[in-house]
């Protein structure tokens, strides 16, 4: 009974972005549009949730297990709530004419065909689809960072292009490999790349050949992840794109990239001949952490900025994944979700600023706590709680992953503090500047619109208080699998 | 397998790494896209072969789809944008070949010093046959690196694939699945690029990235 449900939950998970997507390039009217975006995603979104209590039996091609249920229902929360931003968001980009009509079919179709291409990476089994879904959701995201055609979008859309296929190629280079070491032992054809197999029988596969599939898969799905120093194209694409398409990018898209390479680990992590994949795993985290923690510094757009706090916050988590271990795992797992919310809540309040204040440039704007008092110390609060600040859930993973890294390597966890404490003290900096100071200027934004930021906001304060028991549970038993 | 059949597998895989060193240094588009037609070729060439040695038919259609798509359709459609453009005529300068073609030599050593030792386990013809893919990939990079205007650096990029075709056809019994995505990947990139271009072409009267690459969104 269960089983069949979660099949069907499975199927609709899938199935419900990529109608809506056909259906969406059919609707040229933009109210509506907008409203089946809202009601396409949370269908997705329920059916991201009864995954969660209803498993399907694992296939070649499809596997629902616990890890990728955090992923699925984190990634369908986001896309849910950045559908109802777009709305607000889109209908204004209307009124000034930075978009088109016809754009406007375009866009929406898009969006759900990167909610579809994300949820078949999320729960593919074979490692092989999973790398064509996070090509296609690279793809959508392409176009729709070039959709205002201007310059820098066309500029930003080309290098996000061009980057992203040279990381993709490469990590389809790693997949080969993997999959030249598990015929051997799993015989040709689709059983070699079926995940729950590799990752079972991995113990007896050539390690040389893992060893170099992983350097691959690293620098490709690396690069999708923003890692220093194949991130090059993330600031551009986070700050020229629409800015839903931000939001998405930063709390979706990054932590698809991350699963891929969490799935590998577990491979190689199986075969106790190999490399441990951690330490590469931990430099090159504590690298974008640094690296990202000082670029913040010298940013003059406000999206920019936010784009680096991204890679900044990517590297932590790779960190604590690389780390391993329950409670580094753990911290991860949390840092991940509480990162994806508070990310896309920072988005969606940026963009709503831009377009208020008509600039990204941060020296232009100011006083915000004056000129929207709700939407300014909203922003203050999120951009608190992304520097990991108590109360919110930011500052409980941190805490955790700093406190388990002393015991282990006291020097790693001294670079990490500091990497933070930078960072930190960037963004105040900036906050300073954007949220205070005198202005004249008055604005006035329906309070509907500031629902969903207002939703993470709270989820993010209520897990950094109280974090009920059943996740607690789920996600310890998640990070025990990560070993 | 009888030596003749993995000396033809060799000449037809070297001789795609042959023509990514001439995809390197040519620095007209026409030349450029024949060049790019060869290679192509080449990988049909040595995707079929590799379909006959392991009775595998359907690979015979990854061969087809290199030959027809990435080896008349894509270079014929190219040669029109670059009509269509106005930058036939132009004259790419490269950075300068000498150094170049010897970065690319220590390419190929690199990948086969890294591949050799690594695949001990498997048989000597896929050891060789990865080795190959290895240097046009990397190759390929080499030249999406070393080219400034938009159309080579699709061309570097679809050598490149030609690589990951190469290796995929060369993994014994890798399923189709795998195959025809990359052909359609290729498509879909060739796609997105042409769109790209055009666009490009509309706003700044030039495909070369070097005027493209004035702003990073914070010069005021």
């Amino acid at each position: 009974m269960s089983a069949s449900m979660g099949q069907l939950a499975l199927t609709a998970l899938l199935c419900t972005p990529a109608l809506g997507a056909l259906l969406l390039a059919a609707i040229p009217r933009y109210r509506l549009a907008a409203a089946v975006n809202v009601s396409v995603c949370a269908l997705t979104l329920a059916s991201a949730a009864a995954l969660y209590r209803h498993r399907p039996q694992p296939s070649l091609y499809l596997l629902v297990d616990d890890l990728n249920t955090v992923f699925l229902v984190v990634g369908a929360l986001v896309g849910f709530s950045t559908s109802v931003f777009s709305a607000g968001y889109i209908a204004h980009e209307l009124q000034t004419r930075r978009l088109k009509v016809q754009d406007l079919r375009f866009y929406h179709a898009m969006y759900q065909l990167l909610m579809f291409a994300m949820n078949l990476a999320l729960v593919s089994n074979n490692i092989g689809l999973m790398w064509v879904a996070i090509e296609l959701a690279t793809l959508t995201t392409v176009m729709m960072v070039g959709i205002y055609r201007s310059k820098e979008a066309l500029e930003a859309a080309w290098k996000y292009f061009i980057l992203g296929s040279v990381g993709i190629a490469l990590a389809l280079f790693g997949t080969i490999l993997v999959y030249l070491a598990a015929q051997e032992h799993l015989g040709q054809g689709m059983a070699a790349m079926a995940w729950d197999r590799l990752a079972a029988s991995s113990a007896g596969f050539d390690p040389s050949l893992l060893n170099l599939a992983f350097v691959f898969l690293l620098l490709g799905y690396g690069t999708k992840v923003g890692l220093v120093p194949v991130h090059a194209w993330l600031p551009d694409a986070h700050a020229e794109g629409p800015t839903p398409i931000s939001a998405v990018l930063s709390g979706l898209l990054l932590n698809v990239a991350l699963f891929a390479l969490l799935r590998f680990k577990l491979i190689i992590a199986g075969n106790s001949h190999v490399l441990a994949p951690g330490p590469m795993m931990v430099t090159m985290g504590l690298t974008s952490l640094l690296f990202a923690g000082f670029m913040l510094y010298r940013r003059r757009d406000i999206k920019r900025l936010f784009a680096y706090s991204s890679i900044e916050h990517m590297g932590i988590i790779t960190l604590a994944f690389g780390l391993g271990g329950p409670l580094a795992s753990f911290a991860g797992l949390l840092h991940m979700t509480m990162h994806s919310l508070t990310k896309s809540a920072i988005f969606f309040g940026v963009g709503y600023i831009s377009q208020l204040e008509g600039t990204q440039r941060t020296a232009d704007i100011r006083g915000l706590t004056h000129s929207q008092p709700l939407l300014g110390w909203l922003l203050v609060l999120s951009v608190v709680a992304i520097a990991g600040m108590p109360p919110f859930g930011i500052f409980t993973s941190e805490f955790l992953l700093v406190t388990s890294t002393f015991p282990r390597s006291p020097w790693l966890a001294i670079a990490l503090v500091a990497g933070l404490l930078i960072a930190f003290s960037a963004l105040a900096l900036r906050l300073q500047g954007l949220a205070f100071g005198d202005t004249d200027k008055r604005h006035r934004l329906p309070a509907w619109r500031l629902a969903p930021m207002t939703l993470h906001l709270a989820l993010v304060a209520a897990a950094g208080v109280y974090l009920p028991g059943p996740v607690v549970a789920w996600f310890r038993h998640v990070a025990s699998q990560l070993g | 397998m009888s030596p003749l059949d993995s000396d033809i597998a060799h000449l037809l895989a070297g001789s795609m790494v042959l023509l990514s060193f001439l995809l390197l240094y040519q620095d007209r588009m026409f030349a450029l896209l024949n060049v790019f037609a060869f290679h192509a070729f080449a990988l049909a060439g040595s995707v079929a072969w590799q379909a006959y040695l392991q009775r595998a038919p359907h690979l015979f259609i990854t061969a087809l789809i290199a030959l027809l798509f990435k080896g008349v359709i894509i270079p014929i459609a190219l040669r029109r944008i670059v009509v269509r453009l106005g930058i036939h005529r132009s004259i790419e300068t490269v950075v300068s070949i000498g150094p170049t073609m010897l970065f690319g030599i220590a390419l190929v050593g690199l990948s086969i010093v890294v591949m050799l030792p690594v695949t001990q386990a498997e048989g000597p013809f896929v050891r060789e046959d990865l080795a190959f893919a290895l240097s046009v990939l990397l190759l390929g990079f080499l030249m999406m690196v070393t080219r400034r205007n938009a159309v080579s650096q699709v061309i570097g990029f679809m050598s490149l694939e030609n690589g990951l075709v190469l290796a995929a056809s060369g993994a014994r019994g890798m399923p189709l699945v795998v195959e025809i995505s990359v052909g359609f990947s290729v498509l879909i990139a060739f796609m997105v690029i042409s769109i790209f271009l055009f666009r490009i072409r509309e706003r700044f009267d030039t495909v070369d990235l070097q005027a493209l690459d004035l702003s990073r969104g914070e010069s005021s």
